[in-house]
């Protein structure tokens, strides 16, 4: 077999979930002895693409050559067998197991099966790439870091020397990362070819040999990362601006609504996931939050919302409308004691029938869901629900067969009609949505704006957290951007542009003062 | 390589869960499960007894509708089954695991003994029934609580904590009933000469009371769940705590309190079976019915008038084994058999109305 | 001290009967799946048992004791595998609610077994298998002549013995073999499983039909040798059932904390007969009534205790109770 120097090669493959495309006609190759790094932003198509190099997905159409030869890969199995790992964003352990125990899990029946030999090998496997783990340590009591490290053992235990880290810096500490990073070079140095998807420009231009690019589904290109600068690269990941002619009426005198200091807020691991967040926000005016997922966006949003116990010195004020001298503070309360207090908070979470709503009810007792206990009746009141969602389902054209249909039974842009139909009806004082558009078709998405306008013009504090750039540079006023829980500057809509948007999205400014 | 089809990668059959179904074709789905499950226990019927199936039916139809007395017995029956179902129906529409109707029965029963044997003299009959009814609604809440507490506080498992707290109950039956009984080999009917603390008579029979306080039951429970702030609270409890949580749902006080309610209810059950149907009480007062119910209430789906007919269907089938017990010198045990079947077929039958099975080639909508 | 040695001599028989139930069940619920129908398989397993026993003996002319063994274990393996079996269609492959699907199966286990006792009691109050009772309960010969020691520890019928060996074997099973290690992690994590290529449909249907045998042998100990061969319709197997579920969760899924698990229920479940005499003192008849909840009430203690600690490795396994559909991945 002639060895030549493509890993992989990929031709022409599209993959089209439920008729929009993920990949369209993608062709690219990988190289042994190389890092790739694939960029593009949420929702361009990334994980997809390697998702089906790892067996989790098959193309619809195209080709995939491993080793330069066609490979027909069905399941996470067969990519192993053709030497191919994936490290999942979504760590695949047995928690009560030890790091052998996992290692072990589904080994194939040809070899026997003995737990001190698959130590003996793993053990060398950390050695030889200088991993500290610990082998006989439960994966319960590791961190993040330990168990990504595993679950890369894992991988390479089955003689991996193609690897897929699917944004393996997301969680790990700026030490952990440049572990991760000698790690990878180290693989490099042994011949494997390595991909790594990430957002994170600086850790492109650190790590990588060359960048590939995506853009919504489509292959942009790839540029050799000595010839990139982090301008070049944003540009190519957001692309030119598109012009989508969104209002945006001029704010009329805005009062400040909401001032949060010095927010932090620690997850369940214990890691810091918003980190001395401060800003303010106003009424009549739509502040958006732009962010790669999973910067501290969904957090924020809660702690407002209290449902997240923030640390100690945090600070969230609340400013009622006629009385702005007398402000309320609205940590510590629960989304009831909110409520009651007159706080009238809207709030559209990201997931829309885990949190917003009851997916086995209809429309009608959506409606109530927030509103149920008011009155002294121990009976709840449909007459009004009912009279809300009749007004809804006409006004924003919901499609569902009868007001009692349960709402998991509607499709995604009715679903978050009647969602975010709901949470405006509460004529409220302060609106947070995330994602509000996300898998809605253009229509739809226009009804939202829309309706998000009209809140603007009444005087309401819109917060919009959002993953289109061209969406948030032209419906919101002020950008906020969140990236690693921190405030990464607060910049004017109007004139602000998507690369710059896009820069501190994935880069620490005060990091690039330090450098 | 070449070989590699598409066949491989979509299966023959798979399975994909339905969007929702139709409100006739689940009944029929259900109706051909129990006609199934009649067949089969025909085929059981005839090989095992040599009898004719259709007579043996026949007969088995007589055992609840031969006579009206043996209809009211019928009745009496269903009742206690439903009271214990409708207590079950808010704790599981929440998703809690309440295995332990059976003792929260026992212990209801208990309290109702106790009081009607201690206090069955000195107080008056309105105030002893009044006294009664209290002591069965809090023991049975109290056999609720402690269970919900401490899954609500520390996520202990509720199913197995309840099926022990069964076992507890049925301690403190077999102790206290052994004080109470003195020498006596059995505790024997209670107040047998004052009959103080039975139900009266009404329209000729003790248990006509239990008829009707479960049929208000029946109505309550129905309204409790879908019309009170309560129910919908429970509801949503059930479908996701994230989302109680959004609405401003305190989800520890919602399971602690419809823990409460589902254990008086319990406990109400004991009060009617020690008052209106058996005048006495003893570690098989509740007579499994406890854990029968919550087959009775998760098949109806926890809406209580599905329930009153799954209940009949079930005390049908057991009135009638006794029928054909005594008519062909078999025994009892037949309605658990049959039963059983009944059940497993039933069970089976939900899969064809939460799922379908798609055929490779047919189209689908691709899951999300 | 000879109240003592009673006591042990009732416990050990008593504790091997939910031992059994016990090491079936947990080897059922490593693969995720609860099965409460475990009482339902103890009485097919005990009934079968019985039944091929007593036929055995009664229309053979000269019955042989080794065969009588062979052919009532034989029978009980397969009658509470069918047991299982049911369950196991059931709830994996039509996804049907495990606890009421267990249930269900409880009904109708204890259902076939007395139907079909009483049909062969015929009238009479009870009926006997001596050889295979006398075959089942045999003592080990010459060591359990061997003074108090040998009374304690060699007196009792092969099934005792097989009952440790059995655990030691589960022990060893489940945390030195791949089929082990596969098992535990589908009842933890049947998604990661899935992914490392394991069956997980499979696995959870043998797990479920061995645990089902298994449990079923329980029953089958009672009839023919605890209970002396006799098969009398009663409730008792139905609450020993219960308290081998119990004991499942005492043991905190460990198949070798079933052996002094299984024998301190039985010495606590025996309490009320022999710590009067033992401490000479007398208890009021009542009270060995109350005394009988403490089986219960120590295993709520450990439940509560396990809850508390959250200690991962004595929870139950993490999807316990939980179909798994692939596709809700």
């Amino acid at each position: 077999m002639a060895q030549t120097q493509y890993a992989i090669r990929l031709e022409h493959v599209t993959k089209t979930f439920g008729g929009v495309a993920a990949n369209q006609d993608i062709s690219m190759q990988i190289r042994r002895g190389e890092i790739l790094s694939l960029l593009g932003e949420n929702g361009s198509g990334k994980t997809t693409l390697m998702n089906m190099i790892a067996g989790i997905y098959y193309p619809d159409e195209g080709q995939i050559y491993v080793n330069d030869e066609l490979a027909d890969i069905r399941s996470p199995r067969d990519a192993l067998a053709l030497g191919i790992g994936m490290i999942h964003q979504h760590f695949k352990l047995v928690d009560v197991f030890t790091a052998v125990e996992n290692i072990a899990l589904g080994l194939p029946k040809s070899e026997r099966f003995d737990l001190r030999r698959v130590r003996d090998k793993a053990r060398a496997i950390c050695e030889k790439y200088q991993f500290a783990l610990d082998l006989d340590q439960k994966v319960y009591e590791m961190s993040v870091s330990q168990k990504q490290t595993l679950e890369i053992v894992k991988v390479l235990f089955r003689g991996a020397d193609i690897l897929i880290l699917d944004e393996p810096t997301a969680v790990l500490t700026p030490q952990e990362t440049e572990r991760l990073f000698d790690v990878m070079r180290n693989m490099r140095a042994d011949g494997k070819a390595v991909i790594i998807i990430t957002h994170k420009l600086h850790e492109v231009l650190e790590i990588s040999d060359r960048v590939a690019i995506l853009r919504r589904g489509c292959y942009v290109g790839d540029v050799v990362t000595a010839d990139a600068t982090e301008a070049s690269l944003t540009e190519m990941m957001v692309g030119k601006k598109v012009e989508l002619d969104i209002e945006r009426p001029e704010p009329k005198d805005p009062v400040r609504r909401l001032a949060i200091k010095d927010l932090t807020v620690y997850n369940a691991e214990g890691l810091k996931v918003l980190d001395d967040v401060s800003f303010d926000a106003y009424g009549g005016e739509i502040l958006g939050i732009a962010g790669i997922s999973g910067n501290g966006q969904k957090e924020l949003l809660e702690a407002i919302a209290g449902l997240q116990h923030p640390a100690p010195g945090s600070d969230i004020q609340f400013f009622p409308p006629e009385q702005e001298d007398k402000p309320m503070e609205l940590l510590g309360k629960s989304p009831r004691a909110i409520n009651e207090a007159g706080v009238h908070l809207s709030f559209v979470p990201e997931d829309r029938l885990g949190m917003g709503l009851v997916g086995s009810m209809g429309m009608t007792d959506n409606m109530m869901l927030k509103s149920y206990d008011a009155g002294s009746s121990p009976l709840v009141d449909r007459k009004a629900p009912q009279e809300l969602a009749k007004e809804i389902k006409e006004e924003l054209g919901v499609v569902t067969p009868d007001l009692n249909t349960p709402v998991s039974r509607l499709s995604g842009g009715n679903v978050q009609k009647v969602l975010v139909g709901r949470e405006l009806a509460a004529s409220p004082i302060v609106l947070m949505t995330a994602y509000a558009v996300r898998g809605l078709d253009i229509n739809t998405s226009y009804t939202i704006y829309r309706l998000l306008n009209e809140q603007k013009k009444k005087g309401v504090a819109v917060l919009y957290v959002g993953e289109d750039l061209d969406v948030l540079l032209q419906l919101c006023d002020r950008i906020l951007v969140l990236c690693g829980g921190r405030v990464n500057g607060i910049l004017d809509g109007r004139t602000a542009t998507k690369e710059e948007v896009g820069l501190r999205m994935t880069n620490l400014v005060k990091e690039d003062a330090e450098q | 390589m070449t070989k590699a089809t598409q066949t491989v990668h979509e299966p023959l059959l798979r399975i994909a869960k339905r969007d929702g179904i139709p409100f006739g074709k689940k009944v029929l789905i259900r109706a051909v499960a129990i006609l199934l499950a009649l067949v089969v226990d025909a085929l059981f019927i005839f090989f095992v007894t040599g009898l004719n199936p259709l007579s043996v039916y026949g007969v088995m139809y007589q055992g609840t509708f031969a006579t009206p007395v043996r209809f009211s017995w019928a009745l009496r029956d269903l009742a206690t089954l439903l009271c214990v179902g409708i207590a079950l129906a808010p704790a599981f529409k929440m998703r809690f695991w309440n295995i332990g109707a059976e003792g929260q029965v026992l212990i209801g029963g208990m309290a109702t003994a106790l009081t009607m044997v201690y206090l069955g003299s000195s107080l008056p009959a309105p105030l002893l029934f009044v006294a009664m009814f209290a002591a069965s609604v809090v023991a049975g809440a109290l056999w609720g609580f402690i269970p919900a507490w401490f899954k609500s506080r520390w996520n202990t498992n509720e199913t197995l904590f309840t099926l022990m707290m069964n076992y507890v109950a049925t301690s403190i039956v077999a102790c206290l009933t052994n004080i109470m009984r003195g020498q006596a080999s059995s505790l024997g009917t209670l107040n047998k000469a004052t009959k103080a603390g039975w139900f009266p008579v009404l329209f000729g029979q003790r248990y006509t009371i239990n008829i009707i306080v479960v049929l208000v039951l029946t109505f309550a429970m129905y309204a409790y769940l879908k019309y009170s702030k309560h129910g919908y609270e429970i509801a949503v409890v059930g479908e996701s705590e994230n989302t109680a949580r959004y609405a401003g749902i305190n989800v520890r006080r919602v399971m602690i309190r419809t823990m409460i309610i589902s254990g008086a209810i319990c406990g109400l059950c004991g009060f009617l079976i020690v008052a209106g149907k058996d005048q006495t009480i003893s570690t098989t007062s509740a007579g499994g019915r406890g854990f029968t119910a919550i087959i009775v209430a998760w098949l109806a789906k926890f809406n209580t008038f599905y329930m009153a007919l799954i209940s009949f269907l079930l005390v049908f089938l057991e009135r009638g084994a006794s029928e054909i017990a005594s008519a062909y010198s078999l025994n009892e045990y037949a309605a658990d058999i049959i039963t059983g079947v009944i059940l497993f077929f039933i069970l089976g039958s939900e899969f064809f109305i939460n799922y379908r099975v798609v055929r490779r080639g047919e189209t689908h909508k691709e899951g999300k | 001290m000879s109240s003592l040695i009673a006591w042990i001599l009732r416990a050990i028989p008593f504790g091997t009967i939910i031992m059994y139930g016990a090491m079936g069940e947990i080897v059922t619920e490593k693969s995720g799946n609860l099965n409460l129908g475990v009482p339902g398989i103890m009485y097919l397993g005990g009934f079968a048992g019985f039944a091929s026993a007593y036929y055995y003996e009664n229309l053979t002319a000269n019955p042989n004791p080794v065969l009588s063994v062979v052919i009532a274990l034989l029978c009980a393996l397969i009658a509470s595998t069918l047991g299982g079996l049911i369950y196991a269609f059931l709830t994996i492959t039509l996804r049907a609610n495990q606890n009421v699907t267990g249930l269900a199966l409880t009904t109708f286990g204890m259902g076939v077994a007395n139907f079909f006792g009483v049909f062969i009691l015929n009238g009479s109050s009870y009926s006997a298998a001596p050889l295979a009772n006398k075959a089942f309960a045999a003592k080990i010969p010459v060591l359990s002549g061997l003074g108090t020691v040998g009374q304690v520890v060699f007196s009792y019928g092969f099934l005792v013995y097989a009952a440790i060996v059995l655990a030691i074997v589960l022990f060893w099973f489940l945390s030195r073999t791949r089929v082990g290690l596969n098992l535990r992690a589908v009842g933890e994590n049947p998604a990661t499983a899935d992914a490392a290529g394991i069956n997980v449909t499979r696995y959870k249907y043998v797990a479920t039909l061995c645990g089902a045998a298994i449990s079923g042998v329980g029953g089958l100990y009672y009839v023919l040798d605890y209970n002396q061969g006799i098969w009398a319709t009663t409730e008792q197997i139905e609450a020993l059932g219960w308290l081998a579920v119990a004991l499942v969760i005492f043991t905190t899924w460990k198949p070798l904390n079933a052996i002094w698990g299984a024998y301190l229920f039985g010495m606590l479940y025996w309490l009320y007969q022999f710590l009067p005499s033992l401490m000479g003192i007398s208890v009021p008849s009542y009270a060995t009534d109350l005394i009988q909840m403490v089986p219960y009430v120590v295993t709520i203690l450990v439940l509560i205790v396990v809850s508390l600690r959250r200690k991962k490795e004595n929870q139950p396994p993490a999807s316990l109770g939980i179909a798994y559909f692939r596709e809700e991945r």
